[in-house]
């Protein structure tokens, strides 16, 4: 059998690993980071996330061509995270009381 | 014709493309959940950097205890889940069986706390439309509700589907339909568990997490 096994314990060490990473985004979020906060929140999501998904859903041992399907749909929503920000930061920029062609 | 070749579809060559083309037909599933959920993200985003004091006092109505419970019998569900594929890796029917089972169970408690917390919203006149319970400034929280019941409702929505599934897959390993050459079923549905798993890992900071220093 030409399958990937992981093993139970890296099952379990991967378990115990986001269950810390749990209670860790718990607590930080009752330390006034400012806007780190959600920062810090995201980022380690973003761990937990990457765990599940190179363990868990056995990408580590998948195929290339299922690292490209699984990176073309996060890439995708790189992309939209990206333009929306891109959108939201720069509104402001606009100087106020300019017509714009609207109305 | 041994059991395992007979679960082999006419067109694939062998059981190990035929698995193959099981998980990448799963991924383009998951890529289009992807962009499902990235939607409801994004109008998240938007809002929320419009209204960040709404969306702070909102959260605050959440119950952080039961959320953080929540993230962690999701994980276990995830961790049952993988241990149910990795039986089915081993060609252990029972095994399968009973991992599938607690992870069953793990989400029906998921879905159980769930609604406990949506009916304390509901006594809490949170629920978004004309019986808002909050008035003045505070009516804004109510696009935070929205957007808390619908992640988490179709989120919950998900895990419903998720719960049939692998009961499905358990009543079939149990009666031992898959082998260590043909599992692809298990695999599979354990992708899709884990991806609901991954939503839940996003949603929870966003919703649960904001401003409580």
């Amino acid at each position: 059998m030409s399958e990937h096994v992981v093993r139970p314990i890296t099952y379990y060490g991967i378990f115990a690993i986001l269950l810390v990473l749990t209670a860790v985004t718990a607590g930080v979020a009752f330390i006034d980071l400012g806007a780190m906060n959600t920062f810090v929140a995201l980022t380690i999501a973003v761990v937990k996330a990457t765990l599940v998904i190179l363990y868990f859903m056995h990408v580590r041992y998948s195929s290339k061509l299922t690292w490209v399907f699984v990176g073309a749909g996060f890439f995708w929503f790189l992309i939209l995270m990206a333009f929306l920000f891109a959108d939201i930061i720069t509104r402001g920029w606009l100087p106020p009381g300019v017509d714009w062609g609207g109305n | 014709m041994s059991e395992a070749t007979s679960r082999l579809a006419h067109h694939f060559n062998d059981l190990k493309q035929q698995k193959e083309a099981t998980t990448l037909g799963m991924w383009a599933f998951l890529v289009t959940e992807i962009l499902f959920f990235g939607g409801l993200f994004a109008g998240y985003a938007e809002y929320r950097s419009r209204f960040p004091e709404a969306f702070a006092a909102g959260s605050h109505h959440l119950d952080i205890v039961l959320g953080t419970i929540n993230t962690a019998v999701l994980i276990g569900s995830s961790l049952t889940m993988a241990m149910g594929v990795h039986a089915a890796q081993l060609g252990k029917r029972k095994k399968i069986a009973v991992f599938l089972l607690l992870t069953i169970v793990l989400g029906l408690v998921f879905l159980g706390i769930k609604a406990v917390e949506y009916t304390h919203k509901y006594h809490e006149g949170l629920i978004p439309g004309a019986g808002f319970g909050l008035q003045g400034a505070d009516r804004q929280q109510m696009l935070f509700f929205a957007f808390y019941f619908l992640m988490t409702g179709m989120h919950a929505l998900h895990m419903v589907i998720g719960v049939g599934i692998v009961s499905l897959i358990a009543f079939f390993a149990w009666r031992g339909r898959y082998s260590p050459e043909y599992y692809g079923p298990v695999e599979v549905t354990g992708l899709y568990w884990h991806f609901v798993d991954i939503v839940w890992i996003f949603l929870f900071p966003l919703l649960y997490l904001i401003g409580r220093h």
